[in-house]
């Protein structure tokens, strides 16, 4: 009896909370209202109307700048997983520590924080005045909202590799090591390939919020800066033109479904989840 | 490597992380109103903070959620979990399934999903439809801290425990919860922390004047965040820093609290 109906709540609860409005988002995003019946019918002219160059080139401008942050993160990252899956014990313990901790302040505070530091008046500006050099517009163009991806999925890229460094047996690189391998050769030939899970797991969660964020473009991009989760946000909120809105979110599913897929061909072992644990 | 450049390496990219909030911080003890200008110091925001009606009731409202949401999660994903845990397979990777759509579609697309529900259903948004998004994106991560005790459990504990004559509820306050506690307690924190910080379900799921903190700033960010907000987030920052110290101590273990 327990074990057949505790699963019972939580299987009406997903079924009403997140299958539902999934195919009401998919119901909106196939259907139009006619603007002077009020009757709404079957139609493609949302996603028809999101082949326009205009929106096309949104989708772009966040596929690229993810996928800048994503490479930056990793290149930036990998290192620190491995300094820090080398640390003794205790220090590790606090470093790794250390990267969930800004999680505490509120994202949106810490995000807009660079503001002070990057602003016209900011914290750099001012030294630079105080140097007599020219001071520098760095805010309101797409530099700093990368600079606001890459600083707040950092964490994400590094936790997971980090985890998978630790589990790699020592004893795998000792023998490399005693059949001559150099260094190059034992980071080239074990350490990468064995870290592959941690690599894709970061890449999965850096890429995701990176692509479908609005808060960081509206935030350090200014007024006028568009990516893709901009638009949904404009279309349901400001428009109100819930089924264009829904078909922006369908493309938007699919396209992190694709990097998904791709990414798990990659992905040999069964360990993807380490990840997820870390958040 | 050698040891300096791995030193210096990972103070930049310590660096990297803390500055905004350095700077948020040194900033709430600012005695003048424009963050940026350094004006001497002073409390003066840590008064003002209790005064300002308008953020102490954001405040009200992301705690209010944290606590509601991520309590009625843990309870109906423990369940879940144990559920899921003994279904026949094609059923258990079905559930698994839909239990990491959450997790995996972007927030936006969660928020606006269930913002059509609810405008479909013409439920008046608020706390109320605020509080269901909070729930249906924290039992998935408690069912995915759960699940993992559970499979550490020997098969037959709880055949055991009825076999020695207890009843099936009393086998899993006895047998079953005490194992799976560090798993439960694990997934209830993260589904607070997410609680506290999330913005973008709120976002969309939220109305009627009802505001937590995120949706405060992301609305102030425009005229420019008043220092209030910073010593707030000081506080409560702090508070945070302070609970994991004392548990470090306690146990000089941390990690169950690995969220």
């Amino acid at each position: 009896m327990l074990r057949r109906f505790s699963a019972l709540p939580y299987v009406i609860w997903s079924g009403l909370f997140i299958i539902i409005p999934l195919l009401l988002v998919a119901g909106y995003s196939i259907t139009s209202k006619d603007l002077e019946t009020g009757a709404v019918m079957f139609s493609l002219e949302n996603f028809q109307k999101f082949l326009d160059p205009l929106y096309l080139k949104v989708l772009w401008r966040s596929v690229k700048l993810a996928g800048e942050a994503t490479i930056i993160c990793l290149l930036l990252g990998y290192p620190m997983a491995m300094i820090l899956a080398k640390m003794p014990a205790k220090t590790q313990r606090i470093a790794a520590l250390l990267f969930v901790l800004p999680m505490w302040m509120n994202f949106l505070l810490r995000t807009y924080a660079w503001m002070y530091i990057l602003g016209k008046t900011g914290i750099v500006n001012k030294l630079l005045m105080a140097l007599n050099l020219p001071t520098v517009n760095f805010l309101y163009n797409e530099g700093a909202v990368l600079l606001g991806m890459v600083y707040n999925f950092l964490p994400f890229m590094v936790l997971p590799i980090y985890t998978v460094l630790t589990k790699i047996d020592p004893s795998v690189v000792e023998a490399a090591e005693d059949l001559g391998a150099n260094a190059i050769t034992v980071f080239k030939r074990i350490i990468v390939p064995l870290s592959v899970p941690g690599i894709i797991s970061g890449i999965t969660m850096v890429f995701m919020p990176a692509v479908s964020t609005f808060v960081i473009s509206a935030l350090l991009g200014g007024g006028q800066f568009m990516l893709v989760g901009n638009l949904v946000e404009q279309q349901f909120l400001l428009v109100n033109n819930w089924h264009f809105g829904s078909a922006i979110s369908m493309i938007l599913m699919v396209l992190i479904l694709i990097s998904m897929a791709v990414l798990n061909r990659y992905d040999t072992s069964e360990t993807t989840g380490s990840g997820v644990s870390m958040i | 490597m050698s040891k300096w450049a791995k030193r210096i390496y990972a103070s930049l990219i310590f660096l990297f992380l803390y500055a905004p909030i350095i700077v948020l911080i040194v900033f709430s003890f600012n005695a003048g109103k424009y963050s940026g200008n350094w004006e001497g110091f002073s409390f003066r925001w840590y008064q003002e903070l209790v005064d300002n009606s308008s953020i102490m009731k954001a405040l009200y409202y992301t705690l209010t959620v944290a606590f509601a949401s991520s309590i009625i999660a843990t309870i109906i994903g423990t369940f879940a979990a144990f559920g899921i845990h003994h279904m026949r397979p094609v059923k258990k990777t079905i559930m698994l399934n839909v239990n990491n759509i959450p997790v995996l579609n972007p927030d936006i697309v969660t928020g606006v999903a269930l913002m059509t529900l609810f405008g479909f259903v013409k439920m008046k948004f608020g706390v109320s439809t605020m509080l269901i998004a909070h729930i249906t994106f924290n039992i998935p991560y408690v069912i995915l801290s759960v699940l993992p005790k559970l499979k550490q459990l020997p098969q037959d504990a709880l055949e055991a425990a009825m076999d020695l004559g207890a009843t099936p509820w009393y086998a899993f306050r006895k047998v079953i919860f005490p194992e799976i506690l560090p798993g439960i307690v694990t997934g209830c924190l993260i589904a607070f922390t997410l609680s506290v910080d999330d913005f973008v379900i709120s976002f969309f799921t939220t109305g009627n004047g009802v505001t937590n903190l995120s949706i405060a700033i992301f609305s102030m960010a425009r005229r420019g965040i008043k220092p209030v907000i910073n010593a707030l987030s000081t506080i409560m920052f702090g508070t945070v820093l302070g609970l994991l110290l004392i548990v470090n101590r306690r146990t000089g273990d941390l990690s169950e609290l690995d969220v």
